[in-house]
């Protein structure tokens, strides 16, 4: 029974990764991330998450704050967290957002108010939906973890 | 993991991005390296043992061979490019121009492919330059870096040991034999001396010479 259990779980995983992937919302890189994650390193792939998480919300403050001054804007700033976003969503192939990123800095090197301002919220946007998505994934994770291990007790292998 | 027998080879890696320096650091784990990371180019240069504006921050260091701070062993240095403050090519350049750290291959990494960058990177002393997201086959052109300057600094160790050897051997038995075999040494001793006083007065027979008689003793 639990067996079956983790077989769904595995294949849900794994639906949930080609959806993803098929979207365009995550790249390659996210299974070099699954690869290096082992007996000896159980939790790396949540443990990164929850640093990339962290992160992303902390930037994505920064820039809220940056944009709401009404007064100047501090393009150059703006240009450093995306920089930093843009290279964190890239480790953990997170493809969508980097693109995301990419397009907002375009704004910001023109100088382009209203399109850094619709840049931002698509980047909200994006980012609630990414984070959503890999929330589900470390949920199966977790529950395919649990279920592996009732079951190795039960098992003669 | 850790399975080896022979002592790892120690990685320090440079990223100011704590999601990069947690990847590095699995990717190198994996890859059976010991591994330090820092989150900027001065504290890797502190790590290291080099002052900004000193050649060697320790004075108790000896300074004859070219590796002389035994306290830190690095084998290579892994480098994010864009760093604020000091960014890896400037972290590339400090240690190429150090005197005890020049020949520690180090290893540039950078999420943008800029060809300018790349090739003054190489040129300044780089020895590979890893586009970012670095993958686990990246790791793998590491070792022959790594295994080049092992190779040269048991050359030199090699070199360094066979010029003192002779000297070394010879205090380091009599100092041996005292510790182990006080008593036995003394009696030796003693016989060696009484040897000796013979073989000298049997040597200086010659009359021209002049003779001693027990008071000079030859060790």
């Amino acid at each position: 029974m639990l067996g079956l259990g983790g077989d769904r779980l595995w294949a849900d995983m794994n639906r949930l990764l080609a959806f993803l992937f098929h979207q365009g919302v995550l790249d390659e890189q996210f299974l070099q991330l699954q690869q290096l994650q082992d007996h000896s390193s159980p939790n790396f792939v949540s443990d990164v998450l929850s640093i990339y998480f962290h992160e992303s919300e902390r930037l994505l403050s920064n820039l809220r704050s940056l944009l709401m001054d009404r007064e100047f804007w501090d393009y150059k700033k703006m240009g450093i967290h995306l920089n930093q976003l843009m290279g964190s969503s890239s480790s953990i192939g997170a493809k969508r957002l980097r693109n995301v990123c990419l397009a907002f800095r375009a704004s910001v090197d023109h100088n382009n108010r209203p399109g850094c301002l619709r840049a931002l919220e698509m980047l909200e946007h994006e980012y609630c939906y990414l984070k959503n998505k890999l929330h589900e994934y470390i949920q199966i994770e977790q529950q395919r973890a649990l279920a592996a291990g009732v079951r190795y007790p039960a098992q003669n292998n | 993991m850790g399975m080896a027998a022979e002592s790892q080879f120690h990685v320090l890696a440079v990223d100011d991005s704590l999601i990069d320096r947690k990847l590095i650091e699995r990717l190198l784990k994996t890859s059976s390296y010991q591994v330090t990371t820092v989150d900027s180019g001065s504290k890797a240069l502190e790590f290291l043992g080099l002052r900004e504006n000193n050649d060697q921050s320790n004075p108790n260091t000896p300074s004859v061979s070219p590796n002389s701070n035994q306290e830190v062993d690095v084998n290579l240095v892994i480098t994010d490019y864009c760093m604020p403050g000091m960014t890896g090519y400037d972290l590339l350049k400090k240690i190429k121009e150090s005197s005890s750290l020049r020949n520690i291959p180090v290893v540039i990494m950078s999420s943008e492919n800029v060809p300018s960058r790349i090739s003054r990177c190489l040129e300044e002393g780089a020895e590979e330059f890893f586009l970012k997201p670095v993958r686990l086959s990246d790791l793998n052109r590491l070792r022959p870096h790594m295994m080049k300057t092992q190779k040269l600094k048991d050359q030199t160790q090699e070199r360094d040991e066979n010029l003192e050897t002779p000297e070394i051997q010879q205090s380091q038995q009599s100092v041996v034999e005292q510790q182990q075999h006080h008593q036995q040494s003394l009696q030796q001793a003693n016989n060696n001396k009484r040897k000796a006083m013979e073989e000298g007065l049997s040597l200086e027979t010659d009359r021209t010479r002049p003779r001693y008689n027990g008071i000079a003793t030859m060790v």
